[in-house]
C-alpha cells in the first residue's frame, strides 16, 4: 500500500494516445505535403497571435482578482446564481458573442450613444483593443471560477485564525491570499493564453483587418484555400511549441500552497466593511454589467424569432446534445485520471499532455484524423465520432485545470489518512476524493459539455450531410439571409448549453460535502 | 492497488462504443442491401443541401426519372469541398462535385472528366470543358437606401467617402477572393493603389459572409461586400425594400459556381444526366429562391417578381479560370501590404 505505482499506468496510457491524436495529425499532413515552407507573412501572424494571447490573458486574470475576491468574501442574495452565470460567455458560439458585443460596443451600441450625448468622440471597437475586450469577455469568467475555487480551497479556519489575530487585511492579503494567487496564477494565465492562442473568429472579426491575422487563420487559409498540408503542419508545429514552452515555464513558476486540511467546511467568511464594501459591490456590479449586457443583446434578438424556428431545428439541437454529452463524459474521465495522476507524483510530461489539445488547432486534428480513418471508415460515418473525440481532446485542458489544484489539496491533505486507514482506492474515490474534486469536477464537465455544443470547427469538414449540429444549422442560416431565424436558433443554442452547463455544475455542487 | 473506477468507466465506455460500431456496422449492412438501385454521390458545399436549399428539390426532380438514389455528402463551402476531395484523393465515393466556383477550378481540373457542353445565358461567354455552371451572380456593395442617398459609383468614389464597408479576408471566403478579383480586373496595375485608398473606409474584414452581412444588417457599417441579388431576398422573402446594391461604373465582376463530373466515378452516366438536369428548367427554376442567384440557363417562366427591381451592371468583369489562378498568390499579398500598412 506504502507506493501505489499501479495508478501512473493508465494516466500514462492516455497522455500517450493524447499525443499520438495530436502530433499524429500533423505528422498526417507532413507525410501527404509536397513541400515544407513558410509564408513570410506567417511570421508577422505569429507575432500578432502572441501579442494578443498575452495581453488578453493578462488583463483577463488581473480583472479576475478583485472579481473572484468579492464574490468570495461577500454574501448577497443572487451570489450563487450568479456564480453559475458567470459562466455564460464562455459557453457562447464565438460567431453570436461577437455580434452580441458588437451590440453593445458597435457603432450603433448603447456604449457610443452614452458618449455621443457626453459630446465624446465614438469609440471604434475594431482593433486590438477590441480583440483583447472579446477574449476578456470570455475568459474573465474562466479566470474568476479558478480564482474563487482558490479562494474557496483555503480553509476557513486561516480566515478565522487571521481575524482572532486581528490580522491587518493587508497581513491577510500577504499570508493567505497571495500564496494562493501565486500558487494558482501561473495556471490560469497559462491555460487563458493558450485558449487565445487558437483563437481565430474572434480575432479576425474584430481585429479590424489582415494586420490580425492569427496563427489559426494561416492554417485555415493553407488547409482550406492553398491545399498547402505541408505548411498548415507546420504551422500547427509551431503552435505546438509555444504551448510546450508556456505549460513548461508555467510548471517551473507554480509554487505549491501549504495551508493544510481544515475542517473541510465551507463557513461564512469575515468580510472586511468600511471603503472595501462598496467597492467589492462596484467590482461586482461593473462585472455584471459588462458580461451581461452583450448576453442580454443576444437573447433580446433572439426572442423574436422563437414563434417560427426553422425546420430541422430539434435534430440538430438533438444530435448537439448527444455530441455534447459524450465529448463531456470523455473529457471527465480524461481529466480526473490525469489530474489524480499529476497530484500523487507531479511529472512535466503530464502536464504536457494535458495542455497540449489547447494548443491543437482543430482544423489540422480534424484533417489529421479524416486522412488517417477515410480509408477505412466511410466519412459518412465517422463524423460524431471524430467530433465527439475531437471536442472530448480540445476541452480537457480546461477540465485538467479546473480539477488540478484541487486534486493537490486533497492528496496533501487526505493521501496519508486514507493510506493509514487501508481504504481501497474505490472507497478513497468515492468518500474522499469524489466530493472533494466534485465542485471543479461538476464545472468543469459543464463547460466541455458547452463548449462541445458550440464547437464547430471539426465538423465543418466531415460533416456528413445528413445531419447538422445546431451551430451548424445557426451558420446555414445566417448564409441564408434568415437572421431572425439564425438568432432563435442561436439563443435555443444558448439555452441548451447553459442548461447543460448548469445541470453539471448542480451535480457537482450537490455533491460537494460542504 | 488498482485506480478501478476510471478503469471502470473506461470498460463502460468500451461497452457504449463497440456497441455503436457494431450499430454503424449492421447500418452499412442494412443500406448496402437495400442498394440494389444505383447510388449518385453528390460532394456539394452544406448550405445547399439544408432545408431551405436548392438539395431537396433538386435530388427529389432527379430522382424522379433517374431510377436512382441521391446521396449528398457535404463540406464547409466551396473551398473545403475542394480540399475535401483532394484530401480523399482517388479514394473518393463521389462521382459528382457542386458548388466549386471559378477562382478554384484551374486548381480542381485534374481531378475532374471532360464533360458534352451545356447550353448557358451568363452574361459573358463561357465555355469550359470540365465544368457546367449552375448559377451566378454579381458582386456588388449592398446598403441600406432607407439611410444612403447617393451611394458611390465607384471603387475611387468609395474610397474618397466617409464611408465605412466590411469585407470578407480572401484567405478564407469566396466572396472576399471574388472581390480581391474584381479589383484586379477593373484596375490591374492600379489595384494596390486601390486598397490602399480604400483602408480608411474598411471597418473590419471578417472570416466569412456570414459574420460580415450580420454586421452590416446589425448597423456596424454603411456597406457589405455582397451579391447585386441579395436585396432580392428581403425583398420577396421579407417584403423589405430597403436594401438595395450600388451600381459601379467599372463593372462588376461575378461569381460562377460550377458542377463538374469528377474523373474517378463509376456512374458515368448518371453522373451526367444529374449535370444536365442540373441546367434544366425545373432545377434552375429552384434555384433562384434557394440560393439567391440568377440562373445560369434562364428558365423559360423566368425570373420570379422582384428581380426585375435589381441593378442590372452594364459590364461584367470574370477573368478566366487560369488568371484566377496564378493571379491569386500575388493578388493577396498585395491586399494584405496595402492593409497593414
Amino acid at each position: 500500500m506504502a507506493n501505489r505505482p499501479v495508478e501512473i499506468r493508465p494516466a500514462l496510457g492516455l497522455a500517450l494516445f493524447i499525443a499520438a491524436l495530436i502530433l499524429g495529425s500533423a505528422a498526417m499532413l507532413l507525410l501527404r505535403a509536397e513541400s515544407w515552407r513558410l509564408a513570410p507573412a506567417d511570421w508577422s501572424a505569429l507575432r500578432f497571435t502572441v501579442l494578443q494571447a498575452a495581453l488578453s490573458s493578462l488583463v483577463s486574470a488581473t480583472l479576475a482578482i478583485p472579481l473572484a475576491r468579492a464574490l468570495h468574501r461577500r454574501r448577497f442574495r443572487g451570489r450563487s446564481l450568479l456564480t453559475r452565470l458567470l459562466a455564460a460567455p464562455f459557453v457562447l458560439p464565438v460567431v453570436v458573442a461577437v455580434l452580441g458585443i458588437l451590440a453593445v460596443f458597435g457603432r450603433s451600441g448603447p456604449v457610443n450613444a452614452a458618449l455621443a450625448a457626453l459630446g465624446l468622440p465614438p469609440l471604434s471597437i475594431f482593433g486590438l483593443h477590441g480583440v483583447v475586450l472579446a477574449n476578456v469577455f470570455f475568459n474573465l469568467p474562466l479566470a474568476t471560477r479558478m480564482l474563487l475555487h482558490g479562494w474557496q480551497a483555503i480553509p476557513a479556519e486561516r480566515f478565522r485564525l487571521a481575524a482572532a489575530l486581528s490580522m491587518p487585511q493587508s497581513a491577510q492579503f500577504r499570508h493567505l491570499e497571495l500564496p494562493m494567487l501565486r500558487a494558482q496564477m501561473p495556471g490560469i494565465l497559462t491555460t487563458i493564453f493558450l485558449i487565445c492562442l487558437a483563437s481565430f473568429a474572434i480575432a479576425l472579426t474584430l481585429g479590424g483587418g489582415p494586420k490580425a491575422s492569427t496563427l489559426e487563420l494561416a492554417i485555415y487559409q493553407a488547409l482550406r484555400f492553398d491545399f498547402d498540408l505541408g505548411r498548415a503542419a507546420l504551422l500547427a508545429l509551431i503552435q505546438f511549441a509555444l504551448c510546450a514552452g508556456v505549460t513548461i515555464a508555467a510548471a517551473r513558476l507554480s509554487l505549491r500552497q501549504g495551508f493544510g486540511a481544515g475542517l473541510d467546511r465551507a463557513a461564512p467568511l469575515p468580510a472586511p466593511d468600511g471603503w472595501r464594501a462598496p467597492l467589492d459591490a462596484a467590482v461586482i456590479t461593473a462585472a455584471v454589467l459588462f458580461l451581461g449586457a452583450p448576453l442580454l443583446a443576444v437573447i433580446a434578438q433572439g426572442l423574436p424569432g422563437l414563434t417560427h424556428l426553422p425546420p430541422g431545428l430539434w435534430q440538430a439541437a438533438l444530435r448537439s446534445l448527444v455530441v455534447a454529452l459524450v465529448s463531456a463524459l470523455l473529457a471527465t474521465v480524461a481529466a480526473l485520471t490525469l489530474a489524480q495522476a499529476a497530484a500523487r507524483r507531479p511529472a512535466l510530461w503530464i502536464d504536457l499532455a494535458a495542455m497540449l489539445p489547447l494548443s491543437a488547432s482543430g482544423l489540422v486534428l480534424g484533417t489529421g484524423l479524416f486522412l488517417m480513418l477515410h480509408r477505412f471508415v466511410p466519412p459518412a460515418q465517422m463524423a460524431l465520432p471524430v467530433t465527439m473525440l475531437v471536442n472530448a481532446t480540445l476541452t480537457l485542458p480546461y477540465l485538467y485545470r479546473l480539477i488540478l489544484p484541487e486534486a493537490r489539496q486533497v492528496v496533501a491533505d487526505y493521501d496519508r489518512l486514507t493510506q493509514s486507514l487501508g481504504l481501497p482506492a474505490v472507497s478513497a474515490l468515492r468518500f474522499v476524493i469524489l466530493p472533494r474534486l466534485s465542485r471543479p469536477l461538476g464545472y468543469g464537465a459543464g463547460i466541455a459539455a458547452a463548449l462541445s455544443m458550440g464547437d464547430l470547427g471539426v465538423i465543418a469538414l466531415i460533416a456528413d450531410g445528413n445531419g447538422a449540429t445546431l451551430p451548424l444549422l445557426v451558420q446555414h442560416l445566417i448564409g441564408a439571409y434568415r437572421m431572425e431565424q439564425a438568432a432563435a436558433a442561436s439563443l435555443v443554442l444558448i439555452g441548451l448549453s447553459f442548461g447543460l452547463f448548469w445541470m453539471f455544475d448542480r451535480i457537482g455542487g450537490w455533491n460537494a460535502d460542504a | 492497488m488498482d485506480f478501478s473506477i476510471p478503469d471502470h468507466f473506461r470498460r463502460t465506455m468500451e461497452r457504449l462504443m463497440k456497441r455503436h460500431l457494431l450499430a454503424a456496422g449492421l447500418l452499412t449492412i442494412a443500406t448496402s442491401a437495400l442498394a440494389e438501385t444505383p447510388v449518385l454521390t453528390v460532394l456539394t458545399y452544406d448550405s445547399f443541401t439544408s432545408e431551405w436549399g436548392p438539395g431537396p428539390a433538386i435530388k427529389a426532380g432527379f430522382e424522379e426519372t433517374c431510377g436512382c438514389t441521391v446521396n449528398f455528402v457535404t463540406a464547409g463551402d466551396g473551398a473545403a469541398v475542394l480540399a475535401r476531395l483532394k484530401l480523399e484523393g482517388a479514394t473518393t465515393d463521389a462521382d459528382v462535385v457542386v458548388g466549386l466556383d471559378t477562382n478554384l477550378t484551374a486548381d480542381a481540373a485534374p481531378l475532374f472528366a471532360p464533360i458534352a457542353a451545356t447550353p448557358n445565358t451568363l452574361p459573358v461567354p463561357f465555355a469550359d470543358a470540365r465544368f457546367v455552371p449552375f448559377d451566378w451572380g454579381w458582386f456588388a456593395f449592398v446598403y441600406d437606401n432607407t439611410k444612403l442617398t447617393t451611394p458611390p459609383k465607384s471603387f475611387e468614389e468609395l474610397a474618397a467617402s466617409n464611408l465605412k464597408i466590411v469585407i470578407e479576408d480572401p484567405r478564407s471566403s469566396t466572396p472576399g477572393l471574388g472581390l480581391l478579383m474584381w479589383v484586379k480586373a477593373a484596375y490591374g496595375s492600379r489595384a494596390p493603389q486601390i486598397w490602399a485608398d480604400l483602408a480608411d473606409n474598411i471597418v473590419t474584414v471578417t472570416p466569412g459572409w456570414s459574420e460580415a452581412y450580420g454586421m452590416f444588417l446589425q448597423g456596424e457599417a454603411d456597406m457589405v461586400l455582397s451579391y447585386t441579388t441579395s436585396p432580392a431576398y428581403h425583398l420577396i422573402a421579407e417584403k423589405d425594400a430597403s436594401k438595395s446594391a450600388a451600381l459601379f461604373d467599372e463593372g462588376h465582376y461575378l461569381q460562377v459556381e460550377v458542377a463538374g463530373k469528377v474523373a474517378s466515378t463509376d456512374q458515368p452516366a448518371l453522373a451526367d444526366a444529374f449535370l444536365t438536369y442540373l441546367t434544366s428548367d425545373a432545377a434552375q427554376t429552384a434555384l433562384i429562391t434557394t440560393n439567391w442567384m440568377y440562373p445560369a440557363n434562364m428558365p423559360a417562366a423566368g425570373l420570379p417578381a422582384g428581380f426585375e427591381t435589381l441593378i442590372q451592371p452594364g459590364k461584367s468583369l470574370l477573368l478566366t479560370a487560369d488568371e484566377a489562378q496564378s493571379l491569386r498568390a500575388p493578388a493577396i499579398e498585395e491586399w494584405q501590404t496595402a492593409l497593414s500598412k
